[in-house]
């Protein structure tokens, strides 16, 4: 039996603002933080939570995914003191792309006054592991730690390696997260060369004039413990990881594959890594990009996994709301998904007007809705696929009311 | 360049940037330490660039590390700048 790990702790910086319960309150209110085409996390003020040194030490993902970690820390009611020894607590923090703003500062730098003014902090602020050795330092906590890195699933496998790691017996708890901060121009204009981003610079995930998807930048963290340890310690729960699976399409560089095999074959395998079955679903956060492909391709996979309850259950998506947080979107959506289940809500997917004939799910259009649980604890399935064919699914559940 | 390096122009350089590493303005002066300053292996790396950059001094992080305070630097680039 494996052991079950709750999340007691969540903290975001998302284009909604500073702080997961902002985040929650803001897209369940039907707010979007999307400003002329990017979703940028314009609230955030690294100088509100790090000194001059350690601001200069670290890229804007590194700065998100700190301030984000803080949250969680003291959401967790660890801020005074640590329930575990240090080496008993991992830290993940996945990252897409790295520290973008870093690189092409210094590659400026170079270009325009060599080699000498290249700065001596470069390679240390760029490299996608620098998030998850600031947060380890910053809390001291000596675990294993290091980053993962799949693109736009880089943060749900990061929650699932954090949920193995607990449920193996490497770590009584892990600082989890996400991060990303890559709005700068070349990724901008990569992502949109590739005909990735939306020309419109609208996220409507599943609805039929979708074109692409909106970059946001931002960070999440979420504060895992082995179960029977949180509640020994008396903390507050917020809800569990129970299930967690990891596949990929083998298929293309950037397309998934169109029948969504390895997305539905995910989606099954951490259903029954949690023990649970479909009609055990409450709701699903889809990874919902609002690309025509990922869209469609998700629709399909949801009803090959699900089977009939694919079309009962509320499916929605975050990026409607902040847009496309790449490497952090699977650990803010996963912030997201917990406190909605905790309040026994499905958030709605905004923008959603016109249904596409083929994408006949159920996108929680009409605004924030009521989950009917009947008193059991809610369960949600959080979708992430990432360039490169990756597909990492995690089964969360909502505390006891 | 080296002709027109004064103590006073070095001194002014070092300590600016002493505090743009994010060490303590009220703080930094010549008879600082490294470690009354919270200056470590990364800053002098960064400190040791400005420096050869701007004056053509090469001194490693390491031999920065060895000197006891920062007037003990500025010494050392100005004898070595002229």
């Amino acid at each position: 039996m494996k052991p079950a790990v709750a999340i007691t702790g969540v903290g975001a910086i998302t284009p909604l603002g500073v702080g997961a319960r902002t985040l929650h309150e803001r897209w369940t209110a039907g707010r979007g933080g999307i400003v002329d085409g990017l979703g940028r996390a314009t609230e955030f003020d690294p100088t509100e939570v790090m000194s001059v040194k350690e601001a200069r030490r670290a890229d804007r993902g590194t700065q998100l995914a700190v301030a984000a970690s803080d949250e969680a820390i003291r959401d967790a009611g660890w801020e005074d003191e640590k329930p575990y020894a240090p080496d008993r607590i991992g830290t993940l923090i996945g990252t897409g792309i790295g520290g973008i703003t870093t690189l092409v500062t210094n590659q400026d730098l170079l270009r325009e006054h060599g080699p000498s003014k290249v700065s001596a902090l470069g390679i240390p602020l760029l490299m996608p592991n620098a998030p998850a050795g600031a947060v380890s330092m910053r809390h001291g906590l000596t675990g294993p730690s290091f980053g993962t890195v799949s693109a736009c699933s880089a943060g749900a496998h990061a929650i699932g390696t954090a949920l193995r790691m607990i449920q193996y017996g490497e770590a009584d708890a892990v600082v989890v997260g996400g991060t990303e901060a890559a709005l700068v121009e070349i990724a901008v204009a990569s992502f949109g060369a590739l005909e990735a981003t939306s020309p419109t610079g609208i996220s409507r995930p599943f609805d039929a004039r979708r074109d692409g998807f909106v970059m946001g930048e931002g960070a999440g963290v979420l504060v895992l413990e082995r179960a029977d340890l949180a509640r020994e310690r008396g903390a507050r729960v917020l809800g569990e990881v129970a299930g967690y699976a990891a596949t990929s399409d083998a298929h293309h560089l950037t397309a998934p594959h169109p029948d969504g095999e390895g997305a539905a074959r995910a989606i099954r395998l951490a259903l029954a890594d949690a023990g649970l079955e479909p009609e055990d679903v409450d709701y699903v956060n889809a990874h919902g990009t609002s690309t025509p492909l990922n869209d469609r391709v998700e629709t399909v996979a949801l009803k090959t996994a699900l089977g009939d309850r694919a079309r009962e259950v509320p499916v929605s998506s975050t990026k409607s709301a902040i847009g496309h947080l790449l490497g952090a979107a699977g650990a803010v959506e996963a912030v997201a998904t917990v406190l909605a289940l905790r309040d026994r809500v499905a958030p709605p997917t905004l923008n959603y007007e016109e249904p596409d004939p083929e994408l006949d799910l159920d996108y929680v259009s009409e605004g924030t809705r009521p989950l009917d649980v009947d008193g059991r604890d809610p369960v949600a399935i959080s979708n992430s696929f990432g360039f490169g064919g990756h597909n990492a699914v995690i089964v969360l559940k909502g505390a006891s009311a | 360049m080296s002709t027109t390096v004064t103590p006073e122009q070095v001194e002014s350089r070092v300590l600016d940037a002493l505090v743009t590493f994010g060490a303590d303005a009220s703080v930094v002066s010549r008879d600082a330490t490294w470690e009354q300053l919270e200056v470590d292996s990364l800053d002098l790396v960064e400190l040791a660039q400005v420096v050869e950059d701007e004056y053509g001094v090469e001194i490693t992080s390491q031999d920065m590390q060895s000197l006891p305070t920062v007037g003990s630097v500025i010494d050392l680039v100005v004898e070595r700048a002229a």
